[in-house]
Protein backbone atom coordinates (compact mmCIF):
# COMPACT_ATOMS: atom_id res chain seq x y z
CA UNK A 1 0.00 0.00 0.00
CA UNK A 2 2.85 2.11 1.27
CA UNK A 3 4.52 1.53 -2.49
CA UNK A 4 1.96 2.18 -4.20
CA UNK A 5 1.35 5.74 -2.25
CA UNK A 6 4.85 6.52 -3.51
CA UNK A 7 4.51 5.23 -6.71
CA UNK A 8 1.30 7.73 -7.24
CA UNK A 9 3.10 10.61 -5.37
CA UNK A 10 6.08 10.07 -7.62
CA UNK A 11 3.84 10.58 -10.94
CA UNK A 12 2.19 13.52 -9.49
CA UNK A 13 5.44 14.63 -8.74
CA UNK A 14 6.51 14.25 -12.03
CA UNK A 15 3.55 15.79 -13.75
CA UNK A 16 4.18 19.48 -11.61
CA UNK A 17 7.45 19.46 -12.98
CA UNK A 18 6.93 18.92 -16.56
CA UNK A 19 3.85 21.69 -16.00
CA UNK A 20 6.64 24.41 -16.17
CA UNK A 21 7.89 22.88 -19.44
CA UNK A 22 6.76 22.92 -23.00
CA UNK A 23 8.07 21.46 -26.62
CA UNK A 24 8.90 22.17 -29.91
CA UNK A 25 5.67 21.04 -30.47
CA UNK A 26 3.63 23.16 -28.42
CA UNK A 27 5.51 25.99 -29.60
CA UNK A 28 4.18 25.54 -33.32
CA UNK A 29 0.50 24.81 -32.08
CA UNK A 30 0.46 27.78 -29.83
CA UNK A 31 2.00 29.95 -33.11
CA UNK A 32 -0.70 28.00 -34.75
CA UNK A 33 -3.40 29.68 -32.61
CA UNK A 34 -2.11 33.16 -33.02
CA UNK A 35 -2.07 32.79 -36.65
CA UNK A 36 -5.67 31.35 -37.57
CA UNK A 37 -6.83 34.32 -34.78
CA UNK A 38 -4.53 37.21 -37.02
CA UNK A 39 -5.92 35.33 -39.96
CA UNK A 40 -9.69 35.56 -38.72
CA UNK A 41 -9.10 39.53 -38.18
CA UNK A 42 -7.33 40.19 -41.73
CA UNK A 43 -10.89 38.53 -43.11
CA UNK A 44 -12.99 40.64 -40.61
CA UNK A 45 -10.50 43.73 -41.78
CA UNK A 46 -11.13 43.40 -45.51
CA UNK A 47 -15.16 42.24 -45.21
CA UNK A 48 -17.87 44.34 -44.33
CA UNK A 49 -19.68 42.68 -42.55
CA UNK A 50 -18.43 45.11 -39.22
CA UNK A 51 -20.42 47.88 -40.53
CA UNK A 52 -24.32 48.56 -42.21
CA UNK A 53 -22.51 50.63 -45.53
CA UNK A 54 -20.33 48.00 -47.08
CA UNK A 55 -16.97 49.64 -46.27
CA UNK A 56 -14.23 47.76 -44.78
CA UNK A 57 -11.71 48.50 -42.54
CA UNK A 58 -8.88 47.88 -45.32
CA UNK A 59 -10.27 50.31 -47.63
CA UNK A 60 -8.45 52.84 -45.55
CA UNK A 61 -5.67 50.48 -44.41
CA UNK A 62 -4.18 48.51 -46.16
CA UNK A 63 -2.35 45.86 -44.48
CA UNK A 64 -3.51 48.64 -41.72
CA UNK A 65 -1.21 50.67 -42.04
CA UNK A 66 -1.40 54.01 -40.35
CA UNK A 67 -2.94 52.58 -36.99
CA UNK A 68 0.18 52.84 -35.27
CA UNK A 69 -0.73 50.05 -32.23
CA UNK A 70 2.94 50.28 -31.07
CA UNK A 71 1.83 53.94 -29.57
CA UNK A 72 -1.19 52.79 -27.63
CA UNK A 73 -2.29 53.41 -24.91
CA UNK A 74 -2.12 56.95 -25.72
CA UNK A 75 -3.72 60.32 -25.41
CA UNK A 76 -6.07 60.86 -28.42
CA UNK A 77 -6.84 64.49 -29.30
CA UNK A 78 -9.85 63.86 -30.64
CA UNK A 79 -11.10 61.99 -27.21
CA UNK A 80 -9.37 64.37 -24.95
CA UNK A 81 -8.12 61.39 -22.47
CA UNK A 82 -5.46 58.60 -23.40
CA UNK A 83 -6.97 55.97 -24.98
CA UNK A 84 -6.60 52.25 -25.65
CA UNK A 85 -6.13 50.60 -29.74
CA UNK A 86 -10.02 48.89 -29.08
CA UNK A 87 -11.42 52.03 -28.56
CA UNK A 88 -10.30 53.80 -31.94
CA UNK A 89 -10.83 50.51 -33.66
CA UNK A 90 -14.48 50.51 -32.13
CA UNK A 91 -14.47 54.59 -33.28
CA UNK A 92 -14.27 53.59 -36.39
CA UNK A 93 -16.51 50.50 -36.85
CA UNK A 94 -19.22 53.00 -35.48
CA UNK A 95 -18.34 56.27 -37.98
CA UNK A 96 -16.61 55.50 -41.44
CA UNK A 97 -18.51 51.78 -41.05
CA UNK A 98 -21.42 53.02 -39.70
CA UNK A 99 -21.53 50.19 -37.53
CA UNK A 100 -22.30 48.98 -33.46
CA UNK A 101 -19.34 48.85 -31.19
CA UNK A 102 -17.87 45.25 -30.28
CA UNK A 103 -17.26 44.35 -26.85
CA UNK A 104 -13.95 44.90 -25.63
CA UNK A 105 -13.53 41.32 -25.03
CA UNK A 106 -15.18 39.71 -28.28
CA UNK A 107 -13.46 37.75 -30.31
CA UNK A 108 -13.41 39.43 -32.81
CA UNK A 109 -11.88 42.59 -31.25
CA UNK A 110 -9.59 40.17 -30.56
CA UNK A 111 -8.71 39.33 -33.73
CA UNK A 112 -8.97 42.76 -35.31
CA UNK A 113 -6.28 43.09 -32.72
CA UNK A 114 -4.06 40.19 -33.30
CA UNK A 115 -3.84 41.13 -36.96
CA UNK A 116 -2.86 44.74 -36.46
CA UNK A 117 -0.45 43.72 -34.41
CA UNK A 118 1.04 40.80 -36.72
CA UNK A 119 1.25 43.84 -39.33
CA UNK A 120 3.10 45.84 -37.21
CA UNK A 121 5.56 43.42 -35.90
CA UNK A 122 9.03 44.18 -35.43
CA UNK A 123 8.34 47.91 -34.49
CA UNK A 124 9.43 48.87 -31.19
CA UNK A 125 6.55 50.11 -28.35
CA UNK A 126 6.42 53.86 -28.42
CA UNK A 127 3.51 53.66 -25.85
CA UNK A 128 2.10 57.90 -25.59
CA UNK A 129 3.31 58.80 -28.85
CA UNK A 130 0.92 60.63 -31.74
CA UNK B 1 -1.73 82.99 -66.19
CA UNK B 2 -2.35 83.67 -62.39
CA UNK B 3 -4.88 81.87 -60.13
CA UNK B 4 -6.64 84.28 -57.96
CA UNK B 5 -6.82 82.08 -55.09
CA UNK B 6 -7.98 84.36 -52.55
CA UNK B 7 -10.39 85.41 -54.44
CA UNK B 8 -11.48 82.09 -55.12
CA UNK B 9 -11.16 80.88 -51.27
CA UNK B 10 -13.14 84.09 -50.23
CA UNK B 11 -16.25 83.29 -52.69
CA UNK B 12 -16.21 79.66 -52.45
CA UNK B 13 -16.03 80.29 -48.53
CA UNK B 14 -19.00 83.04 -49.06
CA UNK B 15 -21.23 80.27 -51.55
CA UNK B 16 -20.31 77.54 -49.12
CA UNK B 17 -21.29 79.39 -45.71
CA UNK B 18 -17.69 78.60 -44.56
CA UNK B 19 -17.20 75.07 -45.65
CA UNK B 20 -13.83 74.30 -47.08
CA UNK B 21 -13.93 72.68 -50.69
CA UNK B 22 -11.52 69.54 -51.96
CA UNK B 23 -10.72 70.49 -55.59
CA UNK B 24 -6.85 70.41 -57.27
CA UNK B 25 -6.41 72.72 -59.53
CA UNK B 26 -3.36 72.49 -62.24
CA UNK B 27 -1.69 75.56 -63.96
CA UNK B 28 0.10 74.61 -66.98
CA UNK B 29 2.21 77.54 -68.11
CA UNK B 30 4.23 77.93 -71.92
CA UNK B 31 6.56 79.76 -73.55
CA UNK B 32 5.28 82.36 -75.73
CA UNK B 33 8.02 81.30 -78.10
CA UNK B 34 5.95 78.17 -78.87
CA UNK B 35 2.78 79.92 -79.07
CA UNK B 36 2.02 77.92 -76.05
CA UNK B 37 -0.47 80.27 -73.61
CA UNK B 38 -0.77 79.47 -69.84
CA UNK B 39 -4.43 77.93 -68.61
CA UNK B 40 -5.11 75.94 -65.50
CA UNK B 41 -7.77 73.17 -65.36
CA UNK B 42 -9.01 71.24 -62.29
CA UNK B 43 -8.25 67.37 -61.73
CA UNK B 44 -10.63 65.62 -59.58
CA UNK B 45 -9.73 61.77 -59.26
CA UNK B 46 -10.76 58.68 -56.88
CA UNK B 47 -14.39 59.25 -55.59
CA UNK B 48 -15.01 55.57 -54.92
CA UNK B 49 -19.32 56.42 -55.46
CA UNK B 50 -20.21 52.67 -53.21
CA UNK B 51 -23.61 51.32 -53.07
CA UNK B 52 -24.92 50.12 -50.53
CA UNK B 53 -28.53 48.92 -51.57
CA UNK B 54 -30.70 50.31 -54.08
CA UNK B 55 -30.40 53.85 -54.29
CA UNK B 56 -28.46 54.12 -50.90
CA UNK B 57 -24.94 54.87 -51.37
CA UNK B 58 -21.91 55.38 -49.11
CA UNK B 59 -22.46 59.11 -47.66
CA UNK B 60 -18.83 59.65 -46.81
CA UNK B 61 -17.92 59.15 -49.91
CA UNK B 62 -20.94 61.45 -51.76
CA UNK B 63 -19.77 64.01 -50.08
CA UNK B 64 -16.42 64.30 -51.10
CA UNK B 65 -17.07 64.05 -54.60
CA UNK B 66 -19.98 67.10 -54.05
CA UNK B 67 -17.87 68.99 -52.69
CA UNK B 68 -14.96 69.03 -55.19
CA UNK B 69 -16.95 69.17 -58.33
CA UNK B 70 -18.91 72.64 -55.69
CA UNK B 71 -15.66 73.93 -55.71
CA UNK B 72 -14.50 73.47 -59.26
CA UNK B 73 -17.63 75.47 -60.44
CA UNK B 74 -16.50 78.14 -57.79
CA UNK B 75 -13.01 78.56 -59.21
CA UNK B 76 -11.91 81.88 -60.80
CA UNK B 77 -11.00 82.44 -63.32
CA UNK B 78 -12.74 79.77 -64.89
CA UNK B 79 -10.42 76.38 -65.41
CA UNK B 80 -10.52 75.36 -69.32
CA UNK B 81 -11.53 72.10 -68.25
CA UNK B 82 -11.71 69.58 -66.34
CA UNK B 83 -9.89 66.09 -65.74
CA UNK B 84 -11.65 62.92 -63.47
CA UNK B 85 -8.37 60.93 -62.56
CA UNK B 86 -10.15 57.63 -62.41
CA UNK B 87 -12.14 55.35 -60.11
CA UNK B 88 -15.42 56.89 -60.05
CA UNK B 89 -16.84 54.03 -58.70
CA UNK B 90 -16.07 51.34 -56.02
CA UNK B 91 -17.32 48.18 -57.88
CA UNK B 92 -17.90 49.26 -61.31
CA UNK B 93 -21.88 49.00 -61.15
CA UNK B 94 -23.82 50.61 -63.60
CA UNK B 95 -25.63 52.48 -60.18
CA UNK B 96 -22.36 53.55 -58.95
CA UNK B 97 -21.33 55.23 -62.74
CA UNK B 98 -24.47 56.78 -63.09
CA UNK B 99 -24.34 57.84 -59.48
CA UNK B 100 -21.19 59.63 -60.03
CA UNK B 101 -21.32 60.67 -63.49
CA UNK B 102 -24.64 62.28 -62.14
CA UNK B 103 -22.49 64.76 -59.73
CA UNK B 104 -19.75 65.12 -62.62
CA UNK B 105 -22.96 66.37 -65.07
CA UNK B 106 -22.81 69.49 -62.51
CA UNK B 107 -19.44 70.70 -63.57
CA UNK B 108 -19.80 73.77 -65.63
CA UNK B 109 -16.41 72.65 -67.93
CA UNK B 110 -15.66 70.26 -69.91
CA UNK B 111 -14.75 67.29 -68.91
CA UNK B 112 -12.05 64.26 -69.50
CA UNK B 113 -12.04 61.55 -68.09
CA UNK B 114 -9.28 58.55 -67.07
CA UNK B 115 -10.22 54.86 -66.50
CA UNK B 116 -9.49 53.36 -63.23
CA UNK B 117 -9.28 49.92 -61.84
CA UNK B 118 -12.53 50.25 -59.86
CA UNK B 119 -14.41 51.64 -63.05
CA UNK B 120 -13.16 48.75 -65.41
CA UNK B 121 -12.85 45.22 -63.88
CA UNK B 122 -16.35 44.64 -63.63
CA UNK B 123 -17.59 44.67 -67.43
CA UNK B 124 -13.78 45.50 -68.98
CA UNK B 125 -14.78 49.17 -69.28
CA UNK B 126 -17.87 48.62 -71.65
CA UNK B 127 -20.52 50.69 -69.58
CA UNK B 128 -17.82 53.43 -68.26
CA UNK B 129 -17.42 53.84 -71.94
CA UNK B 130 -21.22 54.93 -72.54
CA UNK B 131 -20.63 57.38 -70.39
CA UNK B 132 -17.32 58.75 -71.24
CA UNK B 133 -15.79 57.56 -74.33
CA UNK B 134 -12.53 55.84 -75.18
CA UNK B 135 -10.74 54.02 -72.65
CA UNK B 136 -7.34 56.35 -74.25
CA UNK B 137 -7.11 58.53 -76.42
CA UNK B 138 -5.41 62.51 -77.08
CA UNK B 139 -6.23 66.10 -77.46
CA UNK B 140 -4.24 69.59 -78.20
CA UNK B 141 -5.20 71.97 -75.82
CA UNK B 142 -3.48 75.75 -76.15
CA UNK B 143 -0.25 74.21 -77.66
CA UNK B 144 0.13 71.19 -75.27
CA UNK B 145 -0.57 67.40 -76.13
CA UNK B 146 -2.18 65.53 -73.68
CA UNK B 147 -2.36 61.69 -74.02
CA UNK B 148 -5.30 59.71 -71.90
CA UNK B 149 -3.98 55.84 -71.19
CA UNK B 150 -5.30 53.37 -69.45
CA UNK B 151 -2.90 52.34 -67.17
CA UNK B 152 -4.79 49.78 -65.22
CA UNK B 153 -4.75 46.66 -67.61
CA UNK B 154 -2.77 43.75 -66.51
CA UNK B 155 -2.10 40.27 -67.85
CA UNK B 156 -4.81 38.21 -69.79
CA UNK B 157 -4.69 35.31 -68.00
CA UNK B 158 -5.63 36.92 -64.51
CA UNK B 159 -8.68 39.38 -66.55
CA UNK B 160 -9.59 37.02 -68.79
CA UNK B 161 -9.19 32.85 -67.50
CA UNK B 162 -8.69 32.93 -63.70
CA UNK B 163 -11.78 34.04 -62.46
CA UNK B 164 -14.90 32.69 -62.57
CA UNK B 165 -17.32 35.73 -62.46
CA UNK B 166 -16.92 39.20 -63.36
CA UNK B 167 -18.44 40.19 -59.74
CA UNK B 168 -15.07 37.86 -58.04
CA UNK B 169 -12.87 39.30 -60.60
CA UNK B 170 -13.41 42.45 -59.88
CA UNK B 171 -13.84 42.21 -55.66
CA UNK B 172 -10.53 40.75 -56.44
CA UNK B 173 -8.72 43.84 -57.82
CA UNK B 174 -10.61 46.54 -55.67
CA UNK B 175 -8.80 45.18 -52.41
CA UNK B 176 -5.75 47.37 -52.26
CA UNK B 177 -3.21 44.89 -50.70
CA UNK B 178 -5.03 41.96 -52.07
CA UNK B 179 -2.46 39.32 -52.93
CA UNK B 180 -4.76 37.71 -55.18
CA UNK B 181 -4.79 41.11 -57.18
CA UNK B 182 -2.58 41.80 -60.43
CA UNK B 183 -0.33 44.18 -61.52
CA UNK B 184 -1.17 47.34 -63.59
CA UNK B 185 0.24 48.07 -67.16
CA UNK B 186 -0.73 49.93 -70.20
CA UNK B 187 0.18 46.84 -72.41
CA UNK B 188 1.86 46.83 -75.71
CA UNK B 189 -0.78 47.55 -77.83
CA UNK B 190 -1.63 50.70 -76.39
CA UNK B 191 2.28 51.67 -76.33
CA UNK B 192 2.12 51.31 -79.58
CA UNK B 193 -0.94 53.57 -80.25
CA UNK B 194 1.22 55.78 -77.96
CA UNK B 195 4.49 55.95 -80.15
CA UNK B 196 2.58 56.41 -83.47
CA UNK B 197 0.28 59.50 -81.81
CA UNK B 198 3.22 61.04 -80.77
CA UNK B 199 4.98 60.69 -84.39
CA UNK B 200 4.57 63.74 -85.46
CA UNK B 201 4.58 66.00 -82.53
CA UNK B 202 7.42 68.19 -82.38
CA UNK B 203 10.14 67.09 -79.01
CA UNK B 204 9.87 70.73 -78.24
CA UNK B 205 5.57 70.35 -77.77
CA UNK B 206 5.00 69.78 -73.99
CA UNK B 207 3.35 66.96 -72.76
CA UNK B 208 1.06 65.95 -70.16
CA UNK B 209 -0.03 62.33 -69.61
CA UNK B 210 -2.78 61.59 -67.59
CA UNK B 211 -2.98 58.06 -66.41
CA UNK B 212 -4.70 56.38 -63.22
CA UNK B 213 -1.59 54.38 -61.79
CA UNK B 214 1.45 56.21 -61.66
CA UNK B 215 3.76 55.54 -64.94
CA UNK B 216 6.46 54.82 -62.04
CA UNK B 217 7.11 51.85 -59.75
CA UNK B 218 6.78 53.13 -56.30
CA UNK B 219 5.12 49.87 -54.13
CA UNK B 220 4.07 46.65 -55.92
CA UNK B 221 1.55 45.25 -52.99
CA UNK B 222 -0.72 48.18 -53.16
CA UNK B 223 -0.32 48.48 -57.29
CA UNK B 224 1.79 52.00 -56.62
CA UNK B 225 3.37 51.06 -60.01
CA UNK B 226 2.88 50.26 -63.73
CA UNK B 227 4.31 47.01 -64.67
CA UNK B 228 5.44 48.82 -67.78
CA UNK B 229 6.81 52.12 -66.73
CA UNK B 230 10.34 52.11 -68.06
CA UNK B 231 8.95 50.95 -71.52
CA UNK B 232 6.39 54.06 -71.18
CA UNK B 233 9.19 56.58 -70.32
CA UNK B 234 11.28 55.40 -72.84
CA UNK B 235 8.74 56.48 -75.48
CA UNK B 236 8.31 60.22 -73.64
CA UNK B 237 11.57 60.39 -72.52
CA UNK B 238 12.45 62.44 -76.49
CA UNK B 239 10.39 65.03 -75.38
CA UNK B 240 11.44 67.76 -73.93
CA UNK B 241 8.73 68.92 -71.29
CA UNK B 242 6.50 65.77 -70.16
CA UNK B 243 4.36 66.01 -67.15
CA UNK B 244 2.83 63.02 -66.02
CA UNK B 245 -0.62 63.13 -63.67
CA UNK B 246 -1.81 60.16 -62.17
CA UNK B 247 -4.81 59.11 -59.37
CA UNK B 248 -5.18 56.01 -57.14
CA UNK B 249 -2.44 56.66 -54.52
CA UNK B 250 -4.97 58.89 -52.80
CA UNK B 251 -1.85 61.20 -51.60
CA UNK B 252 0.19 63.67 -52.39
CA UNK B 253 3.51 62.46 -54.39
CA UNK B 254 5.60 63.80 -56.97
CA UNK B 255 9.23 62.51 -58.72
CA UNK B 256 11.20 63.58 -61.59
CA UNK B 257 12.52 60.87 -63.97
CA UNK B 258 14.54 62.48 -66.86
CA UNK B 259 12.77 64.98 -68.45
CA UNK B 260 9.28 63.45 -67.07
CA UNK B 261 7.85 65.22 -64.17
CA UNK B 262 4.94 63.10 -62.26
CA UNK B 263 2.55 64.38 -59.86
CA UNK B 264 -0.53 62.54 -58.07
CA UNK B 265 -4.34 63.81 -57.27
CA UNK B 266 -5.57 63.53 -54.04
CA UNK B 267 -8.68 61.73 -53.83
CA UNK B 268 -12.05 63.31 -52.91
CA UNK B 269 -13.18 60.16 -51.21
CA UNK B 270 -10.13 58.79 -48.28
CA UNK B 271 -6.83 59.16 -48.04
CA UNK B 272 -3.95 56.29 -48.10
CA UNK B 273 -1.13 55.61 -45.83
CA UNK B 274 2.39 55.99 -47.40
CA UNK B 275 3.74 52.78 -48.29
CA UNK B 276 6.83 53.20 -46.31
CA UNK B 277 4.66 53.01 -43.17
CA UNK B 278 3.41 50.05 -43.64
CA UNK B 279 5.90 47.95 -41.57
CA UNK B 280 6.75 45.14 -44.01
CA UNK B 281 6.75 46.37 -47.38
CA UNK B 282 10.39 47.61 -47.14
CA UNK B 283 9.03 50.03 -49.69
CA UNK B 284 9.50 54.04 -49.84
CA UNK B 285 8.10 57.06 -51.68
CA UNK B 286 10.11 59.19 -54.01
CA UNK B 287 12.90 61.14 -52.39
CA UNK B 288 11.84 64.57 -53.04
CA UNK B 289 8.09 64.09 -51.96
CA UNK B 290 7.25 65.98 -49.03
CA UNK B 291 4.64 64.14 -47.57
CA UNK B 292 0.76 65.47 -46.77
CA UNK B 293 -0.21 66.19 -43.31
CA UNK B 294 -0.89 62.54 -41.95
CA UNK B 295 -5.08 62.42 -41.17
CA UNK B 296 -7.10 63.39 -38.75
CA UNK B 297 -10.15 60.08 -39.58
CA UNK B 298 -12.37 62.44 -36.59
CA UNK B 299 -12.33 65.30 -39.55
CA UNK B 300 -14.10 63.45 -42.40
CA UNK B 301 -12.99 65.04 -45.38
CA UNK B 302 -9.42 65.83 -43.82
CA UNK B 303 -6.45 64.55 -46.06
CA UNK B 304 -9.34 64.31 -49.39
CA UNK B 305 -8.99 67.26 -51.86
CA UNK B 306 -9.21 67.64 -55.12
CA UNK B 307 -6.51 69.84 -56.81
CA UNK B 308 -5.89 72.72 -59.99
CA UNK B 309 -3.51 72.47 -61.89
CA UNK B 310 -1.59 75.26 -63.45
CA UNK B 311 -0.01 74.84 -66.68
CA UNK B 312 3.32 77.67 -67.47
CA UNK B 313 5.74 77.56 -70.05
CA UNK B 314 4.94 73.31 -70.71
CA UNK B 315 5.52 73.08 -66.96
CA UNK B 316 2.61 72.35 -64.52
CA UNK B 317 1.88 73.79 -61.03
CA UNK B 318 -0.03 71.40 -58.75
CA UNK B 319 -2.29 73.27 -56.68
CA UNK B 320 -4.28 70.72 -53.68
CA UNK B 321 -6.90 71.98 -52.16
CA UNK B 322 -6.86 70.64 -48.64
CA UNK B 323 -9.75 70.63 -46.28
CA UNK B 324 -8.44 70.97 -42.79
CA UNK B 325 -4.95 71.73 -43.93
CA UNK B 326 -2.84 74.12 -45.70
CA UNK B 327 -3.47 74.28 -49.36
CA UNK B 328 -0.07 73.59 -51.35
CA UNK B 329 1.47 73.89 -54.33
CA UNK B 330 3.94 71.55 -55.87
CA UNK B 331 5.72 73.42 -58.88
CA UNK B 332 8.13 72.63 -61.26
CA UNK B 333 11.30 74.77 -60.56
CA UNK B 334 13.45 75.38 -63.48
CA UNK B 335 16.48 75.84 -61.64
CA UNK B 336 16.55 72.23 -59.71
CA UNK B 337 14.73 70.68 -62.98
CA UNK B 338 12.85 69.11 -60.79
CA UNK B 339 8.99 69.51 -58.81
CA UNK B 340 9.29 71.59 -55.18
CA UNK B 341 6.66 72.45 -53.05
CA UNK B 342 6.22 76.33 -52.88
CA UNK B 343 6.43 76.18 -48.63
CA UNK B 344 7.77 72.92 -47.21
CA UNK B 345 10.32 71.58 -49.30
CA UNK B 346 13.45 72.62 -47.62
CA UNK B 347 13.90 70.76 -45.18
CA UNK B 348 14.01 72.56 -41.70
CA UNK B 349 10.55 73.85 -43.74
CA UNK B 350 8.57 71.11 -42.48
CA UNK B 351 6.33 70.27 -39.93
CA UNK B 352 5.48 67.73 -37.60
CA UNK B 353 2.70 66.21 -39.12
CA UNK B 354 3.86 65.52 -42.52
CA UNK B 355 5.98 62.58 -40.45
CA UNK B 356 4.75 59.37 -41.04
CA UNK B 357 5.51 56.49 -39.45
Amino acid sequence: MRRVFLAVLGVAACTVVHADEFTEADLERWAAQFESVAQEGRRLWTSPELGTNGVACGQCHPNAANTHPETYPKFQKQLGRVAQMWEMVNWCIRNPLEGQDLDPGDARMTALLAYIAKERRGVALEPGKH
Amino acid sequence: MKMNRRGFLQRSGAAMAGSILPVSLVKLAFGQEQGGQDFTFAYISDSHIQQISGARFVRNWDQGLKRAVAEANLLEPAPDFVVFGGDLAQLGTKAELDHGAEMLSALRYPLYCVMGEHDYYLDLGEYWSELFGDHYYSFDHKGVHFVVLNSILTYDEWTYERWETPERRMLEMAGLDNPNGSPFMVGERQREWLRNDLANVPRSTPIVVLSHSPLQKIYKGWNFWTEDAEEVQAILAPFEKVTVLYGHVHQIQYNQIGSISFHSAMATAWPWPYPSTYAQSGAYVPVMTVPMNRADPFNERDATGWQFVDVHTGRVAVNYTLYDNKNRTVAFNAATGRPEDMEYQHPPRRIPPQAHY
